[in-house]
């Protein structure tokens, strides 16, 4: 047997060329679209994620543009609510809920945990046909006239006032929504059931943790929006009254099972970032990570507590006082495991060795985007206060800094943090520091102003607006089109850095975890010994003559 | 108003400093969280980055006293603003007693407002200042929602159901007035403005706008239905006589009883037969489809302002009951 130790130590070698991986093991169309290898799916998600991802960016660019002026003279009325419709539900169930599971969780989970593959690889590989079949689905109704309902789908108005394909486009989203609960259930399997000898709970690295929490979310969220989708079909086609006042229905038992999927699905889309940043902070200041414990406590809290909180989003739409109080109280609850995710994550640079390559940067990025938008959760959940920025732009930039500034910064940290272990390649670090640097920018530029925007009282979802908001709404839409720059530019390099000769090594960041233990790109079965572990995730400070690890 | 460039909204009601306290307070205290937490990754960073790779740093796995302590204070402050944001919330829930009552009715793309005198505007409300005015508000369609930004006050307007805010206006001007639930095509120009006015100029503003107290027209539609044909004082009468019913308990015909508010009124009118007066048969009928959300705001107006004795004979064509001095 091979020891494996960690912190990684250079070995025997083979990461010869012509070593077989993942890649090179099969060639053609048909060993890729009927692969069951869970890092071949992870690649086909990541395409199928990353077009969805500038299909949503394009409508975003039209609806800045459009609030370039007041009077909104780019498009009309109905095709703008049909450009934010577009943009929501594209990036909400097509990007930012699968991105990171579907994608560094689908490649990583197993090699993390010294698997071979998830425990259902037939089950992954139907999981990516059935997102698929809800994208293209999504992307059919958008290209044939569209939806105007919101991503929010509220009825009355989406049940009987909305002449545009609501049908058709909550179907593709229950589509959508079965791949994830695929997905979720693949994953509490493979954590419960394929961990390598010696990986105990809590030897488990935190995005593991992280992802798990999400599963589970995933798991016990998702069937309620097919249910609530099943309904609002079952209103719309029959006239039965469920949502509809006119048909003694009634339309907040529409947002109440409606929050009571997408609150969840607000840490769905920012726990796995979360994980990612546990990773990467250790590993570039060569620490352990402050507290392990209290995170990974955190994320199993938030994904319970964030069952709890839905009805802090139907503050002012006519739910009793009484109700208000208490979703007030927990909303207020479940902010704590997140204050202390962030100041763990401070303490861990103490007394560290820090060095600040792309992942590390867009990570730091993240927890100062990811801080001040929880902030500013912790204005909107007081009751008074919420009363006058609710359904304002101050919404539409803290949900931003949550999900753009948090999801997808740790998104891209990740992405470029696992990179090398992907592709076997190494992008450019001057471009992609560049990359990081932009989006921070872009983005704090596109946001703020927005804050500004929603506490004078901007409404969200608005095509046209009073003058006076004019000169923000410039900023705003000069920031976005820095985004936008940063955006693409990564999608130039790492292409680019497919074609390079800059090979990664096994383990380019010098990082412990079991992924960095294999060849870059990963052999098809993951690992060419089984490794045995010995010690947590994160034993940076050990010192490489330890004996901590062993066979 | 006008073109310049605000960062702050206007206060124009008695909540809106209020508010903005709180706002500000959580700024500050955000605010400084936020600096301190930069300040501490950016210091941490710059001391502790890499000089030396060689350098092996210290194996620090946690500190349970450190990190109970950052988990029991945040948990203290999040008590307090959830304490303080309750007490606001609380106070602006229910509107003081002698409040001026407004009714609303939202529709696609528009907000009609019709005031206790009659008065009917449309996506303008004029307002007294420094007189608390409740607003009752429906809508025909789909959700909206009344947003007046300088009041920092917004609620959404649900169909089928009142729903009730209120504000006391403290400057005069004319501030936006907003639907700040997506409602469909022209969501973004189902705006409107408040006027708010002395005193004096409301009233006079009024006296130019009369058309008959709202209870006035309210009780023209009761004849115009036929509805006292039933509901009518005398021996004849199929159905329960109106007058001091409003706010008062009514038994119902299973044994359970109901308070006469307004939702119950309107689900009478709408729904006769869903929860009937004990000791009366169920032969009303339903006026859905013949009488529009503006006509039940009269006919509510109307009832509450029905004392004992006033309701008018079937045949009669009288002047109005008084109550408030609504008489014309």
């Amino acid at each position: 047997m091979t020891t494996l130790t960690t912190p990684y130590r250079p070995q025997a070698k083979v990461t010869e060329t012509t070593a077989e991986n993942y890649l090179n093991v099969a060639y053609g169309v048909k060993s890729w679209l009927l692969t069951t290898d869970h890092k071949r799916i992870g690649l086909l998600y990541l395409m199928s994620v990353t077009v969805m991802f500038f299909v949503g960016g394009v409508a975003a660019t039209l609806i800045r543009l459009n609030l370039l002026t007041p009077h909104g003279q780019l498009v009309t009325a109905d095709t703008y609510n049909k450009l934010f419709s577009a943009h929501g539900i594209v990036m909400v169930f097509f990007f930012l809920v699968p991105v990171v599971p579907t994608v560094l969780g689908n490649f990583m989970l197993p090699l993390m945990i010294g698997a071979r593959d998830l425990a259902f690889p037939r089950l992954n590989l139907a999981s990516w046909y059935i997102y698929l079949v809800g994208a293209f689905l999504m992307l059919l109704v958008l290209f044939s006239g569209g939806v105007d309902t919101g991503w929010t789908f509220y009825t009355p108005f989406s049940s009987k006032a909305s002449h545009t394909n609501v049908l058709p486009a909550v179907t593709a989203i229950v589509i959508a929504g079965f791949s994830s609960i695929f997905t979720g259930l693949n994953f509490v399997v493979t954590v419960h059931r394929l961990r390598a000898p010696g990986l105990t709970w809590f030897r488990l690295p935190l995005f593991v943790w992280s992802l798990y929490s999400t599963s589970i979310i995933m798991l016990l969220a998702t069937p309620v929006l097919a249910m609530l989708f099943v309904l609002l079909a079952i209103e719309r086609l029959w006239g039965v009254g469920i949502f509809d006042p006119a048909l003694d229905g009634d339309p907040l038992l529409f947002q109440h099972l409606f929050w009571f999927y997408s609150h969840p699905a607000v840490y769905i889309m920012i726990l796995p970032g979360m994980g990612i940043v546990s990773e990467i902070l250790p590993c570039f200041s060569r620490k352990n990570i402050f507290g392990y414990q209290f995170i990974a406590f955190s994320s199993i809290s938030i994904a319970v507590i964030g069952f709890l909180v839905w009805g802090h989003h139907m503050f002012v739409a006519g739910e009793s006082v009484y109700a208000a109080l208490v979703f007030s109280l927990l909303s207020y609850l479940v902010a704590v495991p997140s204050a202390i995710k962030v100041f763990n994550w401070t303490a861990t640079l103490y007394k560290g060795s820090v060095s600040f390559q792309t992942p590390m940067l867009f990570a730091l990025g993240f927890i100062g985007l990811f801080t001040i938008g929880g902030l500013t959760g912790l204005m909107l959940a007081a009751l008074g206060l919420n009363i006058h920025v609710h359904d304002t732009y101050f919404i539409v930039a803290h949900f931003h800094f949550i999900m753009v500034g948090g999801m997808v910064m740790g998104y891209m940290a990740g992405l470029h943090y696992w990179w090398p272990k992907m592709t076997g390649k190494m992008y450019s670090e001057w471009w992609a520091r560049l990359s990081a640097l932009i989006i921070f920018v872009g983005f704090i530029l596109t946001f703020m102003p927005q804050f500004i925007l929603g506490y004078l009282g901007m409404p969200r979802r608005y095509h046209v607006y009073p003058a006076e908001f004019q000169v923000l709404n410039v900023l705003s839409t000069a920031g976005a089109s820095i985004l936008g720059v940063g955006y693409l530019l990564p999608f130039a390099y790492l292409i680019a850095s497919l074609f390079g000769r800059t090979r990664s090594g096994p383990n380019p960041w010098a990082a412990t975890g079991l992924e960095w233990q294999t060849p870059s790109p990963p052999p098809p079965q993951n690992f060419l010994v089984t490794p045995h572990v010995t010690c947590g995730p994160y034993e940076y400070a050990l010192s490489s003559e330890g004996d901590h690890a062993s066979s | 108003m006008g073109t310049q460039m605000p960062l702050f909204p206007e206060q124009a009601s008695t909540a809106a400093s209020k508010v903005d306290t709180l706002f500000l307070f959580l700024l500050a205290l955000t605010g400084s969280v936020a600096i301190g937490v930069t300040v501490m990754i950016v210091f941490y960073t710059i001391r502790y980055r890499r000089r030396d790779d060689s350098l092996q740093p210290p194996r620090i796995m946690g500190s349970l006293r450190l990190e109970s302590l950052w988990s029991a204070i945040p948990l203290v402050i999040f008590l307090g603003i959830f304490i303080w944001g309750a007490k606001l919330y609380y106070s602006m829930a229910s509107a003081p007693e002698n409040a001026l009552e407004i009714y609303v009715v939202g529709k696609q793309w528009m907000w009609k407002i019709q005031h206790p005198e009659g008065q009917r505007e449309i996506n303008e409300l004029h307002v007294p200042m420094g007189r608390p005015v409740k607003l009752t508000l429906t809508s025909e369609d789909v959700i909206h929602d009344f947003f007046v930004p300088a009041f920092r006050t917004k609620v959404d307007v649900l169909p089928g159901r009142y729903v009730h805010t209120w504000f006391q206006a403290t400057q005069p001007g004319e501030y936006h007035l907003f639907c700040a639930q997506y409602c469909g095509t022209n969501h973004a120009g189902m705006i409107g403005k408040i006027v708010v006015q002395t005193p004096s100029d409301y009233q006079a503003w009024l006296n130019s706008h009369a058309e008959g107290s709202l209870a006035l027209q309210g009780r023209k539609l009761f004849l115009k239905f036929q509805c006292v044909t039933c509901h009518s004082a005398d021996s004849q009468a199929r159905a329960p006589v109106l007058g001091k019913l409003y706010g008062r308990q009514v038994h119902l015909q299973d044994g359970s009883s109901v308070v006469a508010d307004d939702q119950y009124i309107r689900e009478s009118i709408l729904k006769p037969e869903a929860r009937i007066v004990a000791g009366w048969q169920p032969i009303m009928p339903t006026f859905q489809g013949q009488v529009t959300e503006e006509d039940i705001l009269q006919l509510l107006a109307f009832i509450k302002a029905l004392e004992p004795g006033q309701t008018p004979e079937r045949t009669e064509e009288a002047t109005a009951p008084t109550k408030n001095s609504l008489t014309p």
